[in-house]
């Protein structure tokens, strides 16, 4: 019963796509850039019509002290202790003003899955600066290149620990500037670190959309030209756990939401890792606001609203 | 080809009902297994050798938590995240069925995993190699692994060896390994693998415990695929990106074998001891250069796991021993890789709460702390006639052992008799002298004492050419170990060679010197007695003949 309700679920955009296909005629190669519609990367090949596309956009609030951020000692390596201006600490928690930043946004289930989605041309970059992984928290589509820059000139090693993609442990000299790695599989999240710098961490989420942001210094996001419908969306945090919210896009408009993490979240938090993002095959997803994890941890998620 | 073709068929239902790879991998073994009778005994033949032989470490789910894993540092691994260390593949890529064996038939050297090859029938190790990937369902879907085309290295040379020694550097494999390759870098205390556990840098100057084989095709491997699930990477990007050629990848890979002894080093049970040359002092110093044209002997340390807080993977693993005398006086240099100079703050803050939060035994007290590094050379109060000798973990109650102990936080030795692990009284130093030295992650001490005891009731007494056991016992503060934890050796034998030495090489000498002098005196006296019968000669005539 339910599955043949997905089953339509899955099939019904893909028609629609064959005929936008049909409609737009080729394949968008490089990616190119008529400027019709923005954020878009290759609109031909968008498996929707995209005149029928609407927003969502929010904001990512953090309620409480968030824990102050711990000193992070660099002199085994002073080249990228020389780089700090103020002195280094870690970056758990990007709180300003009330505002939650390096929250990674995504679409969990909707009217986008099953759907094909052209695979950005540009790559995504990690630069590995001052010893530290910037961005801390990053997206990128499966398939969409992955480059890790070094700009420390120092040797770093890019280790990755997933479970659903296989993992990779590059080694990367000072003198190579760029290492890319693509990724596979849909997944939240994949965690990267540096083994030479012990304080190096950072967080990829993976997803077969384009709908996944990170949050910015003031919290904000935006998801950009979705399909009409209703969505759930999550919120992961790599300390406070993950937050659905359900919004329905609608065409034209710019929905609106706002996540709400708490201090008092922390101490019970369940973080999804190398979790796979298959929502039909685990079951009904959560609605409404509550913390999930059920995916990895079983039935065992944490209270939290 | 069969297994690929199942893959194929059950993927695609799968992929129809909106599985994942897991749940679909799942689907396959027990199709698979219904399927077919062969291939179902064959895992149960694996399970049960598996269960039998291998899941005390690896445990009987495959997740490497067997009740014996606790107590080695280098953790058995564990199976279910499909991650091998030892491969022929890419980095991050599943291993083939080969390299699986092959890990199998050989086991890692530097590890507690031993090779199988002779111990198990050729079936049961096959049988395992598809039991041991049953605990990574993906091995089922994922694409047969391919492996790295590679290269062969060609000879090494010096130029080869110094070129290697530059990619060191600019790779800065020194940042983990060490300048000179014993594990010390600067980032080693704070490394732990996959999961979470502490790991040790490879010493690169013991190559016969390298996980992967000690040549350099193995070591070229190494680099090339990384070893997964440690913080190893594999550097095959560096080829790709032109930081460096194949071929200089190679000359690094001849690089760190020249670290290593030629030859895998052997045990000999006699470490004898050199004569100094005559009129020479024995070496007072550690880094006094004539230690360098002395034989060193190997000696392998264990841990210490008889009685009291057990080490059963202890830091130190060998030692090198040599000796030289004067006749009268006795120097012993123990040399062994240690990547730490305890108490290191560094390594006690980042390193030893994991190592003793890791290991069995835990707790007995055993709280993180400023330990020093400690060395024991241990030899029976008198010389024993014939084969018996005390108790080797420092002697019991009837038969004493005395002790020369050194510690890294104290400049002067002590000397002390033991009468078992608990029994071991100090005495100071008396006439026991010590000098040490830490560089680049290797100690180097030195005792040095006369032949003669300050006690001859209780301590040895050296005699030329009467060998005295000796044994050896190691802690490395930082990884937590004192008292009854550390590494310990069995009795080995030390001989004082005699002078014969010295006149071994004189007595040619002398003999040549003798010989001609009498010739000359035959000669001078029957030249002598010429001229006296004839002439009459004088003594001053026959003085300056034979001085000639």
């Amino acid at each position: 019963m339910r599955e043949s309700k997905q089953l339509f679920r899955v099939l019904m955009p893909m028609v629609l796509a064959a005929a936008a296909a049909g409609c737009g005629g080729g394949d968008s190669g490089g990616g190119g850039a008529p400027a019709a519609s923005e954020g878009a990367a290759a609109p031909a090949a968008m498996p929707f019509d995209v005149a029928t596309a609407g927003n969502v956009s929010g904001m990512v609030m953090f309620e409480g002290t968030a824990p102050a951020p711990a000193a992070i000692d660099m002199a085994s390596e002073a080249t990228c202790a020389a780089k700090h201006t103020s002195p280094p600490t870690t970056e758990d928690f990007k709180v300003a003003g009330g505002h939650l930043g390096d929250v990674f946004i995504y679409v969990r289930s909707g009217p986008t899955d099953g759907m094909t989605f052209p695979v950005p041309a540009e790559a995504a970059v990690i630069d590995q600066s001052g010893c530290q992984y910037v961005p801390h928290v990053t997206g990128v589509q499966v398939g969409q290149t992955l480059t890790f820059r070094n700009s420390d000139g120092v040797l770093h090693n890019v280790s990755a620990s997933p479970t659903v993609n296989r993992p990779f442990n590059i080694g990367q000299p000072g003198a190579v500037r760029e290492t890319n790695r693509t990724l596979t599989s849909p997944e939240i999240m994949v965690p990267l670190r540096c083994q030479v710098h012990g304080w190096m961490n950072s967080f990829v989420g993976v997803t077969a959309n384009p709908y996944q942001a990170v949050s910015s210094e003031g919290g904000t996001f935006d998801l950009r030209n979705l399909p009409p419908g209703q969505y759930v969306v999550e919120a992961w945090h790599s300390r406070l756990g993950t937050q659905q919210q359900t919004v329905t896009v609608t065409t034209g408009q710019t929905a609106q939401i706002t996540f709400t993490f708490t201090q008092a979240m922390i101490a019970s938090a369940v973080v999804p890792m190398g979790a796979p993002l298959d929502p039909h095959d685990h079951g009904p997803v959560a609605m409404g606001t509550g913390s999930t994890g059920e995916h990895v941890h079983g039935a065992a998620a944490a209270a939290g609203s | 080809m069969m297994r690929r073709l199942e893959a194929a068929v059950v993927a695609f239902p799968a992929g129809l009902l909106g599985r994942t790879a897991l749940a679909a991998c799942a689907g396959i073994s027990m199709l698979a297994t219904l399927a077919h009778p062969a291939r179902a005994q064959d895992g149960e033949r694996g399970k049960l050798v598996y269960e039998q032989w291998c899941s005390q470490c690896h445990g009987l789910q495959g997740d490497g938590t067997g009740p014996a894993a606790q107590r080695m540092l280098t953790r058995p691994r564990d199976f279910t995240r499909g991650l091998f260390q030892i491969r022929t593949t890419a980095g991050g890529e599943i291993p083939t069925d080969e390299d699986i064996l092959h890990v199998i038939n050989v086991g890692m050297p530097g590890t507690t995993m031993p090779a199988w090859e002779a111990l198990l029938p050729e079936g049961d190790r096959q049988a395992l190699v598809a039991y041991v990937k049953s605990f990574y369902p993906p091995f089922a879907t994922l694409p047969a692994p391919v492996p790295l085309t590679l290269s062969s290295g060609g000879r090494a040379s010096d130029d080869r060896i110094a070129e290697g020694r530059l990619f060191y550097d600019s790779i800065q494999c020194w940042q983990c390994h060490g300048q000179a390759g014993r594990g010390d870098g600067p980032g080693a205390a704070e490394l732990d693998d996959e999961w979470g556990n502490p790991i040790r840098a490879a010493d690169l100057t013991q190559s016969w415990m390298f996980n992967g084989g000690s040549t350099a095709d193995d070591i070229y491997r190494r680099l090339r695929t990384g070893l997964d699930g440690t913080p190893m990477p594999s550097f095959s990007d560096l080829l790709n990106a032109g930081f460096m050629t194949d071929d200089q990848l190679w000359s690094l890979s001849h690089y760190v074998r020249s670290l290593s002894p030629a030859d895998p080093p052997q045990v000999q049970e006699v470490i004898q001891v050199e004569r100094a040359a005559r009129f020479v002092e024995v070496p007072r110093l550690a880094s006094d250069e004539r230690w360098d044209e002395v034989e060193a002997f190997y000696v392998p340390l264990v841990g210490q796991i008889i009685t009291g807080d057990r080490a059963f993977d202890p830091a130190v693993t060998s030692v090198w021993v040599q000796g030289i005398h004067d006749g009268t006086e006795l120097a012993i240099r123990v040399t062994w890789s240690d990547r730490s100079k305890s108490p290191d703050p560094t390594w006690q803050q980042l390193w030893q709460p994991r190592v003793l939060a890791a290991l069995e035994p835990k707790g007995l007290g055993r709280e993180p702390g400023a330990r020093p590094d400690r060395l024991s050379i241990q030899f029976p109060a008198v010389i024993p006639e014939g084969m018996d000798r005390p108790y080797f973990l420092m002697g019991d109650s009837d038969t004493p052992v005395n002790l020369w102990q050194w510690r890294s936080d104290q400049t002067r030795p002590q000397r002390a008799t033991g009468r078992g692990v608990n029994d071991i009284t100090t005495t100071g130093p008396g006439i026991l002298t010590s000098d040490a030295q830490w560089v680049n992650g290797q100690w180097q001490v030195v005792f040095r004492r006369d032949f003669e005891p300050n006690n001859a009731e209780t301590e040895l007494r050296f005699e030329l050419g009467r060998p005295v056991p000796m044994a050896f016992f190691v802690w490395d503060g930082d990884s937590g170990e004192d008292g009854t934890r550390g590494a310990i050796s069995t009795w080995y034998f030390l001989n004082l060679e005699e002078e014969t030495p010295v006149s071994t090489y004189i007595a040619p000498f002398l003999a040549f010197l003798i010989t001609g002098a009498l010739g000359l005196l035959a000669i001078t006296r029957a030249r002598r007695r010429d001229r006296e019968s004839a002439i009459g000669g004088t003594p001053a005539a026959a003085t300056a003949a034979s001085t000639s």
